[in-house]
């Protein structure tokens, strides 16, 4: 093998976001032609950056680049598409109201396409030699999330690319149309094409790559022949040792049942089940971590809390007051009432101003927003806020010029500070945070963890959903691993291993009996 | 009556299909040009800048040259709106500035700018009254066929205007052909519908936002030529295009977006302005009764607005992109 030219090579790349966060460290890794390999890493650990440098997104900081053994200098995706690389993305790059064949001929020159017969002739083809279904008059609006992904492929073919590659490609597929993608990736490695596929289903790693490559916090770990793999070898490759962090966890002491969620389904915006039949016990007094790869429930299960998801019928979700032991059915509950009942969400999405927070109002009238009821009609009470605002800013040392500097222009750990602080003063019963260190360093996420144990040890019911295992498995007391939705058993926080709950995160349990079992 | 009531609401209409026309390639890229009241103000008073210079360079206004009569104030026309177009995507697509705010501003700064000139001109040539006649050029403007009045009321509905009307409709059946056929049309709408997919399909989004916001404008423009040239035969008074502009942004929604329904549009929208005229004369009405009809246009506009949200279909929809700036680093 070593002596075929890699149909690409990255050396030594470096990519690094604002001066913190480094995405790849000195990343080298071959990719051959004819080859399926399968790029493996948990949440946050570089696979997709370091993919779009491939596909033009991003320009590495360091490193070269190969392709075929040459250098190149990849700037845009028309580069990428020069060299034969075409990537498939998550969000999918069509336009809705355009057809198959409109969307194939987007940015391209008619001379070389030909008019539209053309083109539905040549997706025909492609069509049939890969053994893809395209209507090449359809809407991509009328299309499923399956053709659309088969219509991205058909895109990057038609546009001659040899090097595809896939960010997880199965996230939105059902098991029978993912068995279908293999199928065509599989024709497609047999006409000498390289396939990277970005992913963190191990069963899937297993079932289609012939390699994979182990990315862990931005470094390349190493790569394994398929067939030498295990789920075992590749999950220890994949969440590494264990790592001791100094995180205190004060005894549970007056464990209270707070949160009682039962059967509840899901479905999200797409109409696909998010959350699938999940029962849950949450108790005053104790911090609940919520494990899994991203995407696999955990908004939904808190929005649903919070209010803001709708459920499927037979969900519930029962909250028992801490004084009275009075029970509340919360599901039906407007946002407001479920609040006034004393659960709070700091949720914190990607985007962190999203949700929560006004970018263009200061530190006091985002505090405000929790309080511009209150207050002698018709003025609003703007003195308490603007305390509140100060202690915040005091006590989690808030960099801001002033409280009244809009927060949209705080840098996002100050923001997330704001967030959260807010959330802990409105003095809750149950609080419910969301990667809520994402992105800070270390010293505020350890401000953070102190104040959930704060609240913790004043017997609020405390879920904590987290992106980092050895966070997780320091702070929390019990952990509830989703897995595609499902819940995948609760584990005591104190004895749990990382390698266990790496393991619930990407397997079901069904699915990892019949493992154990072959 | 009913002929005269037609050609007269073609004749309103016309500025209003050169205005929706324009703002329709201008949206498709997805930048929602509020400035097209402004544009098509600053459009008219370009022209009529350009025709007072040629006239009063004239030794003799009898020995006005057709060819330069017509080309003067249309190339000063485009010019002016082209500027203003040009104004407006610097703002909104290099500098990111909020659309809305950006297009109302040009609205503003269009109409000042208009009537700074205007009443410029007006002083200049120390008039009595309030305008500024430009008879000469506008003769050659308003021409129509010779043998028109010998039709009858075909002659009147079909072949009566200035060649101005007729190449709005042919501008509006060339864009929507360039919308719907050509691949640099499909290339615009996708910068409209979705900047991100252009973008990573390789085609270039600012010099597609720019492009058809300067040519739309332009397009718009010449609906401020043809109502001061042809329309008032050549009189310019301050504030005297009325609310043209908004109409035509009006008449871009009503249309869904399709220069070729704009045709037919137009002429309907160019009908209910004047249509309280001509109701007065059958059933005499008061003033009130009279301004309730003026808005009859906007009320269709509405109506259409509700009608497309109930039927919920996607190719009625404004481009989705519409009003919103395009970051790369967003992706």
């Amino acid at each position: 093998m070593d002596k075929q030219t890699p149909a690409v090579s990255l050396r030594h790349i470096t990519k690094a976001f604002g001066s913190k966060v480094v995405a790849n460290k000195d990343v080298s890794m071959d990719i051959m032609s004819g080859e399926i390999l399968s790029l493996l890493g948990e949440n946050g650990s570089g696979k997709t950056t370091l993919m779009n440098m491939l596909s033009g997104i991003y320009h590495q900081d360091a490193g070269q680049i190969l392709v075929n053994g040459n250098e190149v200098f990849i700037n845009s995706p028309k580069d990428a598409y020069a060299l034969g690389i075409g990537m498939i993305h998550q969000h999918f790059k069509l336009v809705e109201v355009f057809t198959a064949v409109e969307n194939v001929a987007l940015g391209m020159d008619k001379k070389t396409t030909g008019g539209a017969k053309e083109i539905a002739k040549a997706i025909t083809e492609i069509c049939d030699r890969y053994g893809f279904d395209v209507d090449p008059k359809k809407k991509v609006y009328n299309m499923t999330v399956s053709q659309k992904q088969t219509l991205e492929i058909v895109k990057a073919l038609y546009r001659g690319a040899n090097i595809l590659i896939l960010d997880e490609p199965t996230a939105v597929l059902t098991p029978q149309e993912t068995d279908k993608l293999f199928a065509v990736l599989r024709n497609m490695k047999k006409d000498g094409k390289s396939i990277i596929i970005i992913t963190h289903k191990l069963n899937e790693v297993l079932a289609i790559s012939d390699r994979v490559a182990i990315l862990r916090k931005g470094e390349y770990i190493g790569d394994v022949e398929t067939k030498d793999a295990s789920v075992q070898s590749l999950t220890e490759m994949m969440v590494g040792q264990k790592v001791e962090l100094d995180i205190e966890r004060p005894a549970v002491e007056h464990k209270a049942l707070r949160l009682r969620i039962d059967h509840l389904t899901c479905l999200d915006r797409y109409g696909v089940t998010a959350l699938d039949d999940v029962s849950l016990e949450a108790y005053g007094g104790e911090i609940l971590g919520i494990a899994g790869i991203s995407g696999s429930g955990q908004k939904q299960l808190l929005e649903a809390v919070a209010g803001l998801q709708h459920a499927e019928s037979g969900s519930s979700i029962e909250y028992i007051e801490p004084d009275t032991g009075t029970r509340h059915q919360l599901l039906g509950k407007s946002v407001s009432d479920i609040k006034r009942m004393g659960v709070a969400l700091s949720f914190v999405p990607e985007d962190r101003l999203g949700m929560g927070l006004v970018g263009a109002m200061g530190m006091t009238d985002n505090m405000m927003l929790r309080s511009y009821e209150k207050g002698r009609l018709p003025f609003t009470d703007r003195k308490t806020p603007r305390q509140l605002a100060s202690k915040v800013k005091e006590e989690l040392e808030v960099v801001t010029p002033s409280l009244n500097t809009p927060v949209r222009k705080l840098s996002g750990g100050n923001v997330q500070k704001v967030l959260v602080g807010r959330e802990i003063a409105s003095d809750p019963t149950v609080l419910m945070a969301a990667y809520a260190v994402r992105g800070l360093d270390i010293n505020t996420s350890y401000t953070i963890y102190r104040l959930l144990n704060e609240q913790k040890k004043k017997g609020v019911a405390v879920i904590y959903v987290g992106e980092d295992l050895d966070v997780l498995l320091a702070l929390c007391d019990r952990i509830a691993v989703l897995c595609g939705g499902k819940l995948n058993g609760v584990v005591d926080g104190k004895t749990a291993t990382k390698e266990e709950v790496g393991l619930m995160m990407t397997n079901l349990r069904t699915e990892r009996k019949e493992a154990d079992a072959s | 009556m009913i002929v005269s009531f037609i050609h007269r609401a073609v004749m309103q209409g016309i500025p209003l299909l050169y205005g929706a026309t324009g703002e329709i390639i201008t949206e498709k890229s997805g930048n929602l040009n509020l400035g097209i009241p402004g544009v098509m103000y600053v459009g008219g008073i370009s022209g009529v800048i350009g025709a007072f210079m040629y006239e009063n360079s004239l030794p003799d206004k009898s020995a006005a040259n057709p060819f330069w009569a017509i080309a003067i104030p249309l190339l000063c026309c485009l010019l002016g709106s082209f500027l203003i177009g040009l104004l407006y995507s610097f703002l909104t697509t290099t500098l990111r500035a909020n659309q809305n705010v950006t297009g109302l501003a040009i609205t503003t700064f269009g109409v000042g700018l208009g009537n700074f000139f205007g009443g410029s001109l007006i002083k200049i040539v120390g008039a009595d009254v309030p305008s500024i006649t430009l008879s000469t050029t506008s003769k050659f403007f308003s021409a129509s066929l010779p043998f028109a009045q010998n039709l009858g009321w075909f002659g009147e509905i079909f072949l009566s205007y200035g060649f101005l009307a007729y190449l709005a409709v042919i501008v509006a059946i060339l864009a929507s052909l360039f919308l719907k056929r050509s691949r640099v049309g499909l290339n615009l709408r996708a910068v409209g519908e979705n900047p991100a997919t252009a973008d990573a399909a390789g085609i270039n989004v600012s010099r597609y936002k720019y492009l058809s916001t300067c040519v739309g404008s332009m397009i718009a423009g010449l609906g401020g030529l043809y109502y001061v040239m042809d329309y008032v035969s050549g009189v310019w008074s301050n504030d005297g295009f009325g609310d043209r502009g908004w109409l035509a942004i009006a008449l871009v929604i009503f249309t869904v977006w399709k220069p070729n329904f704009a045709i037919i549009g137009s002429i309907l929208f160019g009908g209910l302005y004047i249509v309280h005229n001509y109701l007065n004369q059958l059933i005499p009405m008061n003033m009130s009764s009279q301004e309730l009809i003026k808005m009859a246009p906007y009320v269709v506009t509405v109506l259409v607005l509700i009608f497309n949200s109930m039927r919920n279909k996607r190719e009625s929809q404004p481009p989705e992109a519409l009003g919103l700036s395009y970051f790369r680093e967003d992706r």
